[in-house]
């Protein structure tokens, strides 16, 4: 199965992304930002970074890309795409998930270890998770609060669109906790933390039983495969 | 403005001006240059330079570029090798990085660079750009660079200036590091007054390539074309090299008129990746990066290494701002900028790949069949000079050095005279002291700000005691880097403090079951014009270069720092050295703590009465003097070795080396990794080594590590040490049941009240 | 030379932290009387001949559409320059 990431002009975590895609059983395809040619890809990653150094907003100008534009054409139609942090910036600036996001609470960059809630296990990246399953994800960012008005955020409470909630600790003033959000679908995920720094033994968070021992990111990957695999 | 190339007769000095009127009066003085170095030049030039010759002299003559107190010293690093040393050296000193073979056909490049006078002017810039600097000089070898270090050392905790020190450095190098999609994987941070206006700000950065894609800094072929490309050429740092590295600053704060580079990470990143395309693609024949001194560092040293000529024509680089003169284009600092030479037949391809990247280049010109550096402005010859004779053969000094008036006072000023601990009561209370001091407090408040996890190669990062990345997926082949220095240690001895440095470094790389392999450094010195300064750098690269032909590791190429004083307050001596080390897979690398329960904690090597220069001295009881441990190298390589083979076969589980603070902090420090209690007796190590509890716990004796080994392991492990001869000693033992470190004789200590003193320090002073 | 300013400000109702964060500055070094700040954008648009009546247009569909985030943001004046 083959699945497509996105490289923008200051893109980070694209190669990553790939690593994960290969660990989890799938083929990566890298995708250049200025082609809208998605190479019959069975989904799309948006890595993270700081696409076009998160000039006027972050992810606004890799929003306008030609590959966006037509990741936007092809998520109506039920293309399986993950938002990855700066990924999770393009979905929102696309409007393809509601809210926008902003600079952290306490203002500096932070990279740790967050422990999150998967509150929706009906999306395409997250089937292969148990319902309210915790799981430790890194987390890494400085623009990663996520912000809503109000009757925003009652639509997505009650119609269960908020995918990840952050637990134990609220790392940058995020709106009810919501560290990631799937459209009504389920085929669109947009989260702030980076399940692709979280798939392989040695290189992943500390756990209790070894150090950088946590995959818990594996499972996102694995899930979009199965789907492909079913359908 | 410039929309045509014609420049009408523009006022500018010209090389026919410089003949037609030889008596003009220039300003070398304010450049920077002495009397007999401008009277230098113009023997070499045969009339009076113009003034952007005299610019490019003087900022390549500045200290910074020139290395020229120090280059009769570093000649030491290059000198005491032996050919086994050589063994994996593929580019040693002189060149942008060092690179050494790493096997599989693999190889690394690092280097550490220092940016210290501009951090303290400006914080955030200046250590933002620093990073850029460094990584740039990693990509000009042909590299990809992997993971990034520094190491900090700041003023005062308590002085508000040092929080805005602080603040802007962590943010600056937060910034651009993590904008550039590189690991942050280990350093260090140093709180001491003696830096109060003169911070440190140390970046290194690490690269790895295949061996056929090495590059050099070199122009060889007449023809081939020069081409600068990048961000736009501004007036950044415009006489920031040559004014800046070769000044100190008056008491009163910085009277230089700030000249600070700007950086912009993003166009580092997009640079990185058109660069490593370029590479790839073979298009390119030589490469530069533009650092301090730009094109007339980047033109005057591609000619020079290649031993040819260039032709340049000025008016083509792209300008950020109009109005800058050409002398002012010679010596921008402007970031984010690299110089690469270009057959011909490849500037389509060149084109190609630059425009798919969009960044601009200019083809400023060519490489010619003559042992001179022509630039042109328009029409008019504005620099007409011998290339060696602006990079490479500088002056050269030999200043005079003289032992410190104070060095015998201080030497004689033995710690041994200071008050110890009466009772268990006053010993539990001063390791809880020590441990919540900034110097040993947990420095995760910096370190959270920096990425660790990008490129998913790392193996290792803080707090463990190197950092380490994997280079090969498949095999799981990595390198670990580990950064020290003690400026305690080289005051007292800088002949001594230097070896330490590398000792421990060494040791650092060693406890992650790596085995080291090259060295880097970086110099921080006060004003060579001073004889005693000057005495403690000669000592120091003695005894750094004595070490490593000891050890049997060289130097790969590293950065000198001088003018670190304000007024007559130099700094500490602080020559930090880099280690670089080798693991044949890093699924075999050893954590700092321990996390198993009950395994044996086994102490390595002999502790002796040594805290003069310690944490304990100095922190605990505000006292400087006396000599510092002394360093046994061939102990040091025994250890080595036996900790390479204990890990080879999977018989240690955690490995954590006593350095400062002593064995009462690295217990500790060990025990809190990853939060798991501990049983520890020293009795038997008191009557052994013939030492007093103080001693046992704040000495800074060399050569020790404490290790944790498996209950099934025991045996084998003890018997490796006894065949190696490394003393082994069991002081205790792990137990993941309880929330206590238990220092028999000591203290029973929570490690909810270790950890809330640790914790809390660095945020109540900068958070 | 012509040009069109576009001036941009987080809406009303969200949290603006910048703005926070240089409020509580303001206020740390003396200045008690601001309660409070919000900090926005202004863009310039440069244009090498006279501004029409569809250059306004457009650049009003660009502005809520690519130049903000109708979401987080609103267009709070569009202004010609001469």
């Amino acid at each position: 199965m083959k699945i497509g990431v996105i490289t923008y002009p200051g893109t980070l975590d694209d190669r990553d992304a790939q690593r994960a895609i290969r660990l989890a059983g799938g083929t990566p395809v890298p995708l250049w930002h200025a082609d809208d040619d998605l190479k019959k890809v069975d989904a799309v990653v948006l890595p993270g970074g700081f696409s076009y150094g998160d000039y006027l907003r972050c992810g606004a100008i890799a929003a306008q890309a030609p590959a966006t534009k037509e990741v936007i054409k092809l998520a109506a139609q039920g293309l399986p795409v993950l938002g990855i942090c700066n990924g999770f910036q393009i979905l929102v600036e696309s409007h393809l998930l509601p809210g926008g996001l902003i600079r952290n609470e306490k203002q500096h960059f932070v990279c740790r270890d967050q422990k999150l809630r998967v509150e929706n296990s009906n999306t395409a990246w997250t089937s292969l998770f148990e319902e309210n399953e915790e799981i430790l994800i890194p987390l890494k960012n400085g623009e990663g609060g996520y912000i809503a008005t109000d009757e925003t955020l009652k639509m997505l409470e009650a119609e269960n669109r908020i995918a990840f909630r952050y637990l134990d600790t609220n790392p940058n003033g995020s709106m009810n906790d919501i560290a990631g959000l799937t459209n009504e679908r389920g085929n669109v995920v947009g989260l702030m933390p980076h399940p692709e720094h979280a798939v392989e033994p040695g290189f992943g968070p500390d756990t209790n039983i070894a150090m950088r021992s946590g995959v818990d990111g594996l499972k996102f990957f694995q899930s979009v495969l199965k789907m492909a695999v079913n359908s | 403005m410039f929309k045509n190339k014609k420049l009408a007769a523009s006022g500018v000095d010209t090389t026919e001006h410089a003949v037609a009127e030889p008596d003009r009066d220039q300003p070398w003085k304010e450049l920077g240059l002495k009397q007999d170095e401008y009277l230098e030049i113009k023997n070499i030039l045969g009339r009076r330079p113009t003034s952007s010759e005299l610019a490019m002299y003087s900022v390549m003559w500045s200290e910074h570029c020139s290395y020229k107190s120090s280059k009769i010293y570093l000649r030491q690093f290059g000198e005491k090798v032996t050919d086994q040393m050589k063994e994996h050296l593929m580019v040693g000193m002189g060149e942008n990085a060092g690179v050494v073979d790493i096997g599989e056909g693999l190889a690394v490049t690092f280097k550490v660079e220092s940016h210290n006078h501009p951090s303290y002017i400006e914080p955030f810039q200046g250590a933002a750009t620093g990073v850029g600097g460094i990584v740039r000089d990693i990509l000009s070898m042909g590299a990809r660079p992997i993971a990034v270090m520094d190491q900090l050392r700041f003023g005062a905790p308590e002085n508000p200036d040092t929080a805005r020190v602080v603040h802007g450095v962590v943010d600056g190098i937060s910034f651009y590091g993590n904008c550039l999609g590189l690991p942050n994987i280990g350093g260090e941070t140093v709180f001491d007054s003696v830096y109060q206006g003169n911070p440190l700000v140390n970046a290194l950065s690490i690269g790895a390539m295949k061996h056929e894609d090495l590059q050099l800094a070199k122009a060889s072929n007449p023809g081939d074309l020069v081409i600068l490309f990048g961000a736009r050429t501004g007036a950044d740092g415009i006489g920031g090299v040559s004014v800046l590295a070769s000044e100190t600053f008056e008491s009163t704060g910085p009277t230089k008129r700030p000249a600070v580079q700007v950086g912009d990470p993003f166009a580092e990143k997009v640079l990185i990746e058109c660069c490593l395309e370029l590479f790839h693609a073979g298009v390119v024949a030589g490469i530069q990066d533009l650092g301090g001194a730009g094109i007339s560092c980047a033109t005057s040293e591609l000619a020079s290494n290649g031993g040819k000529g260039m032709k340049v024509q000025l008016q083509n680089v792209l300008l950020r701002d109009q109005s800058l003169t050409p002398e002012e284009i010679l010596m921008s600092e402007s970031q984010e900028r690299m110089c690469a030479v270009v057959p011909k037949k490849q500037l389509k391809a060149f084109e190609k790949i630059v425009q798919k990247w969009e960044v601009e280049y200019s083809v400023l010109g060519e490489v010619i069949d003559e042992d001179r550096l022509y630039i042109n402005w328009g029409h008019e010859e504005i620099v007409n000079v011998p290339p060696r004779t602006v990079a490479h053969d500088g002056p050269v000094y030999d200043r005079p050095v003289a032992l410190p008036q104070y060095q015998k006072a201080l030497n004689d000023d033995s710690s041994s005279f200071l008050k110890r601990a009466e009772n268990a009561t006053e010993l539990a209370a001063q390791l809880m002291q020590l441990i919540a001091t900034p110097n040993q407090a947990d420095k995760s408040w910096i370190t959270a700000q920096y990425d660790k996890y990008v490129m998913g190669n790392t193996a290792l990062s803080m707090p463990d005691d190197s950092g380490m990345v994997r280079v090969s997926e498949e095999t799981g082949l990595g390198v670990a880097l580990a950064t020290d220095a003690n400026g305690k240690y080289a005051y007292l001895n800088p002949y001594e403090g230097a070896r330490l440095a590398l000792a421990e470094a060494y040791r650092n790389v060693a406890v992650t079951g790596a085995v080291p392999r090259a060295v880097t450094n970086c110099l921080n010195f006060g004003s060579p014009e001073n004889p005693e300064v000057m005495w403690q750098f000669k000592e120091a690269t003695a005894g750094l270069a004595d070490a490593c032909l000891e050890l049997g590791i060289p130097v790969t190429g590293g950065n000198v720092s001088f003018y670190n004083q304000s007024g007559d307050i130099a700094i500490y001596p602080t020559p930090v050295v880099g280690v670089l080390g080798v693991i044949d897979d890093v699924a075999r690398r050893i954590p700092s703590g321990w996390q198993d329960d009950g395994n044996n904690i086994y102490l390595l090597g002999n502790t002796f009465d040594e805290l003069d220069g310690s944490a304990w001295a100095k922190d605990l009881h505000d006292h400087l003097g006396g000599q510092p441990p002394k360093v046994d190298l061939s102990k040091e390589i025994e250890l080595a070795e036996l900790l390479h083979g204990a890990s080879i076969q999977g018989l240690i589980e955690s490995a954590h080396d006593i350095s400062e603070g002593g064995l009462g902090i690295a217990v500790l420090e060990a025990a809190l990794r990853f939060n798991v209690g501990a049983r520890i007796w020293l009795g038997e190590m008191l009557e052994r080594d013939a030492i007093d509890m103080t001693a046992a716990l704040f000495s800074e004796s060399q050569s020790r590590v404490i290790v944790t080994v498996g209950r099934e392991d025991d045996v084998k492990f003890q018997a490796l040490c006894e065949a190696r001869g490394v003393p082994c000693l069991r002081i205790g033992v792990t137990d993941a049941t309880s929330s206590m470190v238990e220092i028999k004789d000591v203290a029973d200590l929570k490690l909810d009240d270790i950890r809330s003193g640790w914790v809390n320090t660095l945020p109540e002073l900068f958070g | 030379m012509p040009k069109i300013i576009v001036e941009i400000m987080p809406k009303q109702d969200l949290l603006d932290p910048q703005g926070k964060a240089v409020a509580n500055a303001l206020q740390r070094s003396g200045n008690k009387e601001i309660s409070a700040v919000r900090i926005g954008k202004r863009i310039e648009l440069h244009f090498d001949r006279p501004i029409t009546d569809q250059d306004m247009e457009n650049v009003s569909a660009q502005a809520s559409s690519f130049l903000s985030n109708d979401v987080i943001e609103d267009v709070v004046a569009i202004t010609k320059e001469d």
